[in-house]
């Protein structure tokens, strides 16, 4: 059966409660990222717009073509990190079209702790150019930004994926022939000033960018000279006399004139417009469909069908391996091979995807990952059935597959499982999440249960009791641990994916994804050993 | 009496078309039907015009100047031998009231379609046509028609006649260089101005006065005779709505007319036609005064541009019987067989800007929409979507003309044409008809030839844009890729788990339009913000119910609307019905990043820059003269009317950089101001 026909009844109450339940997430995740996008403190957008600036929103609003989408990347980088507010941790990343092209744009807030680079900032700003080397997608740097936040100086500053690997990786971008172009609109100052330095172009607005490798208060401690911002990193200095910048602009507008011009003189790349016909299910109908309890299963084809063009779903080996749905499916007329979870991994389930994974590798298919496991199978048959080694052909698989890959956690990602659907770990182009998604090592049960099984084995050789008063006093913290760390929204604070979304984005978002990386493979796969 | 059996005497079989525009085109459309070959002349400014687009042949006649091309009687005879032209038909204007025209035709053999040369000089002048008719006892008003034309006899006359009076060229017509005089001190500029007109317009500076009527209708008989004596008169005409004495609306017949009165209107015509022994169409125009007394104003010896209403409501096509009478043939019809039926009504359509003194508007059409045509709606154009308007022309693009059974079913149904009308690339009085045809004094006939003058509210350009107009311009480039699988084709600003919300600006204007729910058989729901004052939004709910490359279907607020659109460059055009009180044209702007890349080519005396090309008729102004604002500095003259630059601020003259004479471009500087 290749188009899939839903079992589902919308009018029950049971979907009802279902669908009560995944709005109340979506509107909490809108309602949080709404709240970031407002940016730093009310005072500083004030003082930010009196001085005749845009807000970074509104920069990248007047950079995009008018209308253009916007895939906005980790908007919820370090909520509930630092202990204090840092909405996006001051940093906007996103993909969206500039003349006419798709670029990855990476726009500070300087309104958010004057645009100073976090830990998490730096994470960020790297996983954008991440994404834009895998893609292929010209950069534009928005910059205005005071640089390393200074107390934090010893996460940022030296190691391998700390600030320098910034600039590292526009060295090397602009070498793999993917454009750098930064508009300056505020100071970059020390490692800032790189980013205009390493760029292939860069703008610069008059009274208003400043670039140095010192600004004023180091100039004369270090070397006694009294001189005004302006005067030591303005837009005439550096585009009459250091020639470090390339076009001067009068205001942030005029700037981003110049950035969508310096886009539109790039090589031109076919843009590919690809379309399908609407899944003939109902994209709304996901909300229904995650129970409310996540332990009760449903049959992941449900989604499948909500995803896919016209709902067709080429289904391979349906009646082997059953808990890994695997399959051919269009989306947004792009050709894909989607791999979903439907129950625990068996050594069966793994051997279908790793089968899967070779034909699509060889056919040069991208893979889709629908992730929603609680783990492989345990226990002596399994073990005895040589799940470690099946499981090892499925991880092998995956971590190998040189097609681009797209992970959507939409349950839980527990585990081993997390690898074996190509978790962040195993380098999907794209991770996102639904908000009902759940990551940790183990369920929170399960690590309470084990670690309270420790414990009393402790006890008892000790000769002591272990009440289950005390049983539950150690097990309900570590529950309430991996609930708080499971949370999605934990997950992206940390940028272990690259934002959670309202499920019913999820067809468009893949096929807007999909549809940048439809360019040849250059890579073919090699897989590596597999035990056998 | 009936048309002659057999040959009649001459055949016309190439006509030769002395003329261009929407008149041109009028008189080919007949030509076709009749099998006569259209032969159509063209100045350089009109190689590609309409007209020789229309013709069955085509010949180049000189430069752009009418000088030098359409008025050039040499060039046109030597052609018309040349190409083997049994005919020319003049048109109207141009060399339409030429008598020597006429005689050069009659010299070479040519048929010249219209009235023998005798009638031509009788009537061509204004002062001796008077003094012919009050000879044979047709009603005329005081005024002054004598040869002596000194500044100083034109004064005393025009004291002796009274106020207000108009001053006329004594040839020519088309209102050019007219000028009503309300006291005795205006006399003289106002004579200079017109004899400068006249000489320009129609080589004669001769003027005349006359008694000023301001409440009077300008009322016409159109007659037409044959070369056998007969004569019949086609109804009369009520042409009252006038700009600048030129007319704009025109309807047969005249409304309100008192059966005894229109019986003696008819008489006195056919008494004038007949006094001059004139053969062909003719138009006899009367004054008719509040009491309905009629005066003789001058006879048009020639088809009039208004001729469709008659043709519409007596069934009869005018060009045929012209070309029929000048091979000699009778009259087609007696008077008795000439039925008049329902009322029609005519708007003619100019490139010039009513809201900005009726400043001619010269450029490329960039589009071009007329309204559907029928039985009882007729479009008499002379341009199409492409073309070039010049300044070298009268700037009348078209005429739309409506029948109906009653006054007001006509008036319906020429509203709504008008309202259909989509005009880019130059400025329309489009918006002006839509006024007068929609105002209660012109539905009830309440009017005379000052009436816009009296309602000069009616004279309005396309007006601003309402928030609704910018709501919908909003909607329009949100929705531009409006199907869901649009992905990165998308234009309503997609986002992840946040509201697709755009901003659009238009001039200092800030729309937002949020797009609701997107996908699966969602309902094309958008919310419009229209910021009216400083952080206060009006929200109003937008579902589009149909989009396609120049049209939308909105439903706003629970209201449908049906919108035609068209975008050029970065303005995007609104054509509104009616649904809002009158039809409008709403023009949007766009502001883009991309305009900040646009250096405005800044010239900080913008008002000392010509409006339109033309050519420089007097510069009142010396070097180094002082000047104050309001100070005339130069005159212009573009499509035949003139434009007086004066100064934006008081100073002093420290560059001319044209003398009379001298041809300009728009947008050059004509001279530098220094600020006092």
């Amino acid at each position: 059966m290749a188009v899939i026909a839903s079992k589902i009844d919308t009018s029950s109450a049971e979907f009802a409660q279902s669908r009560a339940r995944m709005r109340t997430l979506v509107d909490e995740l809108r309602a949080l990222i709404g709240q970031n996008a407002l940016g730093g403190h009310a005072a500083a957008r004030l003082k930010h717009q009196a001085a005749g600036k845009l807000l970074v929103r509104e920069r990248i609003d007047a950079l995009l073509d008018p209308g253009s989408p916007f895939i906005e990347l980790s908007p919820l980088a370090a909520q509930d990190v630092y202990g204090e507010a840092l909405p996006g941790a001051g940093l906007v990343t996103g993909i969206g079209r500039v003349s006419g092209r798709q670029c990855m744009v990476v726009a500070n807030d300087p309104t958010v702790k004057a645009g100073t680079y976090y830990p998490l900032t730096v994470k960020k700003h790297l996983r954008a150019q991440e994404i834009a080397s895998e893609n292929a997608l010209p950069c534009i740097y928005l910059v205005e930004s005071g640089g390393a936040f200074l107390p934090r100086q010893d996460e940022v500053f030296p190691d391998r994926e700390h600030f320098g690997r910034i600039f590292f990786n526009q060295a090397r971008l602009s070498a793999d022939g993917v454009a750098q172009i930064a508009v300056v609109h505020g100071s970059c100052t020390a490692g800032g000033a790189y980013v205009p330095a390493m760029s292939d172009q860069s703008v610069i607005v008059r009274n208003q960018g400043r670039v140095f490798l010192a600004g004023p208060p180091l100039v004369h401690a270090a070397t006694g000279e009294k001189i005004d911002a302006e005067s030591l990193g303005g837009a005439d200095v550096h585009c009459r006399q250091s020639g470090v910048t390339d076009y001067y602009a009068d205001n942030d507008l005029h700037a981003l004139a110049y950035a969508r011009r310096a886009v539109a003189t790039l090589q031109p790349v076919p843009c590919v417009s690809t379309s399908g016909p609407q899944p003939l299910l109902d994209e709304s109908e996901i909300d229904g469909i995650i129970p409310q309890n996540s332990r009760k299963p449903y049959d992941v084809r449900e989604i499948i069908g909500r995803i896919v063009d016209g709902s067709w779903f080429d289904e391979f080996k349906a009646l082997y391996g059953t808990t890994l749905v695997c399959g051919f499916a269009h989306i947004h007329g792009n050709p894909v091979g989607i791999l979903a979870n439907n129950g625990i991994l068996f050594s069966e389930s793994a051997l279908k995807g790793t089968h899967f994974i070779e034909l699509c590798c060889r056919e040069g298919i991208p893979l889709v990952f629908l992730q929603n496991v609680s783990g492989f199978m345990v226990g002596r048959a399994a073990e005895a059935g040589g799940i470690a080694k099946d499981g090892a052909k499925l991880v092998t698989a995956v971590a190998c597959a040189a097609v681009p890959k797209y992970t959507i956690v939409i349950g839980g990602s527990f585990g081993a499982g997390n690898y074996a659907m190509c978790g962040r770990a195993y380098g999907p182009r794209f991770l996102f999440q639904w908000p009902n998604a759940r990551t940790s090592v183990m369920g929170g049960e399960q690590a309470a249960s084990v670690l309270a099984t420790i414990k009393r084995d402790t006890m008892q050789s000790a000769g002591q009791s272990f009440s289950p008063q005390e049983e539950e006093q150690l097990k309900a913290p570590i529950r309430d641990q991996f609930e708080r760390q499971g949370h999605p929204f934990y997950a992206s604070a940390r940028l272990w994916d690259d934002g959670v979304i309202d499920p019913k984005d999820t067809r468009r978002l893949l096929g807007l994804v999909l549809s940048l990386g439809r360019k040849p493979l250059t890579q073919k796969t090699r897989f590596g050993v597999f035990r056998m | 009496m009936t048309t002659q059996p057999g040959t009649p005497p001459h055949t016309i079989r190439r006509l030769l078309i002395a003329n261009r525009g929407e008149i041109a085109c009028r008189i080919m459309r007949t030509a076709k039907r009749m099998g006569i070959t259209s032969i159509a002349v063209y100045s350089a400014a009109d190689q590609n015009a309409r007209h020789v687009r229309s013709a069955d042949e085509a010949y180049a006649l000189g430069p752009a100047e009418a000088a030098q091309s359409y008025l050039n009687i040499d060039k046109l005879l030597a052609l018309a031998e040349r190409v083997g032209a049994d005919s020319i038909h003049p048109g109207y204007g141009f060399l339409s009231e030429n008598a020597a025209f006429a005689r050069a035709c009659n010299k070479a053999g040519i048929i010249f379609v219209g009235p023998p040369e005798a009638a031509i000089i009788a009537m061509g002048s204004k002062s001796d046509s008077k003094r012919a008719m009050q000879a044979v006892g047709v009603p005329t008003a005081p005024g002054y028609h004598g040869d002596e034309q000194s500044l100083a006899r034109l004064q005393t006359e025009a004291d002796r006649i009274g106020y207000p009076l108009i001053i006329k060229a004594s040839v020519g017509g088309g209102g050019k260089g007219m000028q009503v005089v309300h006291a005795s001190t205006e006399v003289a500029s106002a004579v200079a101005s017109a004899q400068r007109i006249s000489q320009a317009s129609f080589a004669d500076d001769r003027l005349l006065l006359e008694r000023y009527f301001p409440k009077a209708r300008h009322v016409e008989v159109q007659v037409f005779a044959d070369s056998r004596g007969n004569i019949v008169t086609l109804f009369d005409r009520d042409c009252s709505i006038q700009r600048r004495h030129q007319k704009i609306i025109e309807e047969a017949p005249a409304p309100g007319l008192q059966t005894e009165v229109r019986s003696r209107m008819s008489k006195a015509a056919i008494q004038a036609t007949r006094a001059v022994d004139y053969v062909g169409a003719g138009t006899v125009e009367f004054l008719l005064d509040t009491d309905q007394q009629f005066y003789f104003m001058e006879m048009n010896t020639r088809l009039q541009v208004e001729h469709p209403v008659t043709e519409l409501i007596t069934g009869l096509d005018l060009v045929e019987w012209q070309l029929r009478v000048a091979q000699g043939e009778s009259l087609p019809k007696a008077q008795e067989e000439i039925i008049q039926s329902g009322v029609a009504i005519e708007a003619r359509i100019y490139a010039e800007d009513p809201a900005n003194g009726y400043l001619p508007s010269v450029g490329k059409i960039t589009h071009l929409r007329w309204p559907d045509t029928d039985a009882r709606l007729r479009l008499d154009v002379g341009v199409d979507g492409g073309d070039e308007v010049s300044s070298f022309y009268d700037p009348l693009l078209g005429k739309i003309i409506a029948l109906g059974a009653t006054r007001s079913a006509a008036i319906a149904r020429l509203s709504g044409a008008v309202d259909e009308i989509e005009i880019i690339g130059i400025v329309t009085n489009r918006a002006l008809l839509a006024a007068v045809l929609g105002d209660a004094n012109f539905l009830n006939a309440a009017f005379a030839t000052d009436f816009l003058s009296v309602q000069s509210h009616l004279i309005v350009g396309e007006p601003a844009a309402t928030d609704e107009d910018l709501l919908l311009g909003a909607l329009w480039y949100a929705s531009a890729n409006q199907q869901v699988d649009a992905l990165w084709q998308d234009t309503s600003g997609w986002r992840l788990a946040s509201p697709a919300t755009t901003i659009w600006r238009f001039g200092d204007r800030k729309v937002s339009i949020q797009r609701m729910r997107l996908g699966h058989g969602a309902p094309n729901l958008y919310l419009g913000h229209c910021e009216v004052g400083h952080g206060e939004a009006q929200q109003v709910s937008m579902q589009l119910l149909a989009r396609d490359a120049s049209s939308m279907r909105v439903d706003v607020n629970a209201r449908i609307t049906s919108i035609n659109l068209c975008e050029q460059g970065q303005i995007l055009h609104l054509f509104r019905r009616r649904e809002t009180g009158v039809s409008r044209h709403v023009r949007l702007r766009l502001l883009r990043t991309d305009d900040t890349l646009r250096a405005s080519a800044v010239v900080d005396q913008g008002s000392l820059i010509t409006p339109l090309p033309g050519t420089v008729v007097a510069v009142h102004v010396k070097l180094g003269e002082k000047v104050s604002k309001g100070d005339a500095l130069v005159t212009l003259e573009a499509m035949k009317m003139e434009h007086t630059v004066t100064a934006p601020y008081d100073g002093r003259v420290a560059q001319l950089f044209f003398v009379a004479t001298n041809r300009v471009t728009a947008g050059a500087v004509l001279l530098a101001l220094e600020p006092a």
